[in-house]
């Protein structure tokens, strides 16, 4: 565990990150926590479709498992109610064990799948549940070429450069 | 270890000029600390309220003081002689009242996490791309974004102050500067925004406050009449003169509690907020089409699932730690000049930061290119001849910002400016709520029934909370004719 997350910072460190992919909600069945399975144009040439789209399914089925309305979410308002929320102190709610599974789930993918690839996802519940985020990395050397937007402020960019360089 | 595994994917955010500021102070702080919304913490972050939290106090004063007197002077009389079973309820209701009560003011209510910069400019680049197909020539942008929920078209307006479009039932609290989910209204009783995490506690709340003061009013009648009966009517007051006070009070307060809790038990069984049955947004006379989405179809279905749902976690990680250099802990409400494409450009120049200055020269040659000709960008970019970052290559091209003398850009800036003034015209006026100023002429449908629905909008816009007063004035009207 402790060296896979070392592999991890190891790709922060030395890959320079290059642009950032958004995977935005999916409102469609109501405001239950969805994303948009839609594969992103920006990863094309990084990862298959499939394992991408495989991804994001399987976070939208963690994610309608934490919202289900059932039996056992009725057991649980029941009870928090009749104890009047104040066994909210001392239990652990459904939801916040998907969540724990789901950045368990994510931490997994982003060491096997998506870091190997250049590629960090961000655990949903850290943005507010608004997108995935998905970080695209580039290997510093050949990383010249994808300043291309950015040419304007250059000069202030090197002051930014050397800075977190020097840490 | 996943947060400390995460915070490292922001080393590279911050600008040398922020840099020495925050490492000063670094160490311990808290997410709570640098909390863009006006809210008050309490105990590290584990209690959030309202900036504003006299009328709070005054709630938690009357709740107190008339169930004490009720407990000291009415008590021992009732359960002598009807049953001791009355202080017993009695209890059992305060300690819930009170329970819902704390909990419903102390707890966040669904407060949306404002966009990182990242995001922001992405959703910026959305925007402009949006624009520039459509507009032909000067048009405000329209900021916002239709989704189809349940076959129902549903508007998600831009928020200016979150960078967010709101998701849909969200609103901004012009007081708390928050967007909240599944907005109801912001209440100064519980001293905080009803939303999405606090409303089942917030109708517990009114739910077992009716049923206290209907039951504290019963019973202090009931000694009175016992005690009259004995003494007659004036010596009885004379015995007891906090029955009197006990009954004022609950006599003024019940018909408004009966009243709120009756219209929010409504709006659970129609799966509605404050908000929305104000606006008259699923009115029927909005347009025979016009239904809920959100809601099952069934009372007994959305009584469950607002009461037994699920409950949703806190997003704002409130006594979560600062990470040393966090983005958006730095000049949060900024309102506009935060977004657009300086923010993130200087962001994209710290990330570039092992550009060689040879490299330089390759960019001066390819800067010409994107600057007459953004669409051609992405065929002749890749000057330097690997063929392996042809697709990073053209994905940046496209997805960053466009340097400031292109033409999306020059339009962007243009909103910019134009859009200050309207910000500025919020700002002034404070209970306008900033969900309803960028709204456009004709959100309303001209057809609408203006009498009803017209002056129910323009209470809406003195205050979000304008339904309580509303409901409490009139009720205390009807209650003193």
């Amino acid at each position: 565990m402790a060296t896979e997350m070392h592999n991890l910072q190891e790709l922060r460190r030395s890959a320079s990150l290059a642009t950032k992919v958004f995977i935005q909600r999916d409102y469609s069945d109501g405001t239950m926590c969805q994303f948009q399975t839609k594969f992103p144009t920006e990863l094309e040439s990084r990862i298959e479709k499939q394992l991408f789209e495989e991804t994001v399914k399987t976070l939208n089925m963690y994610y309608i498992e934490a919202e289900k309305i059932g039996g056992s979410s009725y057991l649980e308002g029941c009870l928090a109610c009749v104890t009047a929320y104040f066994i909210f102190f001392c239990m652990e709610t459904h939801y916040e064990k998907v969540l724990k599974k789901i950045s368990k789930y994510i931490q997994e993918q982003n060491e096997k799948i998506y870091a190997p690839r250049g590629l960090l996802i961000t655990d949903p519940v850290e943005r507010g549940m608004r997108v995935i985020e998905i970080s695209v990395y580039e290997d510093r050397c050949s990383s010249g070429s994808s300043s291309s937007g950015s040419s304007s402020s250059t000069s202030s960019g090197g002051g930014g450069g050397a800075a977190s360089r020097a840490r | 270890m996943k947060e400390c595994g995460y915070s490292e994917i922001n080393t590279r955010g911050t600008s040398p000029m922020e840099s020495p500021h925050i490492k000063k102070k670094a160490t311990v702080r808290r997410k709570w600390e640098v909390f863009p919304g006006r809210n008050k913490f309490y105990c590290d972050g584990r209690v959030m309220m309202a900036r504003q939290t006299g009328v709070f106090y005054l709630t938690l004063i009357l709740i107190l003081v008339t169930s004490g007197l009720f407990f000291a002077f009415d008590c021992p009389y009732l359960a002598v002689k009807i049953t001791p079973a009355i202080p017993v309820i009695g209890g059992i209701l305060v300690f819930f009242v009170m329970g819902t009560l704390l909990r419903t003011s102390f707890s966040d209510p669904g407060v949306l996490p404002r966009a990182t910069p990242d995001e922001a400019a992405d959703l910026e680049r959305q925007i402009d791309v949006a624009n520039g197909s459509t507009s032909g020539g000067y048009r405000p942008p329209p900021r916002t974004k239709e989704v189809v929920i349940n076959g129902q078209t549903v508007k998600l307006k831009y928020c200016f102050t979150c960078k967010i479009f709101r998701p849909p039932r969200a609103s901004h609290c012009s007081l708390c500067d928050n967007c909240v989910e599944r907005f109801d209204h912001h209440c100064p009783w519980v001293g905080n925004c009803v939303g999405k995490r606090n409303y089942r506690f917030f109708y517990m709340f009114i739910l077992s406050l009716s049923f206290l003061t209907v039951f504290i009013f019963a019973f202090v009648i009931t000694h009175v009449i016992l005690r009259s009966q004995q003494s007659g009517f004036l010596n009885a007051l004379k015995d007891s003169p906090a029955s009197v006070l006990e009954a004022v009070v609950c006599f003024f307060s019940v018909w408004s509690i009966v009243g709120l809790s009756g219209f929010h038990t409504y709006l659970i069984s129609s799966n509605q907020t404050t908000n929305e049955d104000i606006k008259g947004s699923w009115s029927s006379k909005r347009g025979k089409e016009n239904y809920n989405p959100y809601s099952y179809g069934n009372i007994f279905k959305n009584c469950c699932a607002a009461l037994c749902g699920p409950v949703n976690p806190s997003l704002i990680d409130r006594r979560g730690f600062v990470p040393a250099d966090m983005p958006q802990a730095v000049s949060p409400s900024n309102g506009l000049t935060m977004y657009g494409s300086t923010q993130s450009q200087s962001n994209m120049c710290d990330q570039d930061q092992c550009i060689q200055s040879t490299k330089f020269v390759l960019q001066a040659a390819a800067t010409p290119l994107l600057q007459n000709e953004p669409s051609v960008t992405s065929d002749e970019l890749p000057l330097p001849g690997k063929t392996s970052i042809h697709a990073p290559c053209t994905s940046l091209a496209l997805g960053q910002p466009t340097p400031p003398s292109s033409m999306p850009n020059l339009n962007s800036e243009s909103i910019l400016t134009d859009m200050i003034p309207l910000k500025e015209d919020l700002g002034n006026h404070q209970f306008l709520t900033p969900d309803e100023a960028p709204s456009p002429p004709g959100m309303l449908p001209v057809n609408s029934p203006v009498t009803h629905s017209h002056t129910m909008h323009v209470l809406n816009l003195v205050s979000q909370d304008s339904l309580h007063e509303d409901s409490v004035r009139g009720l205390v009207k009807l209650s003193s004719v």
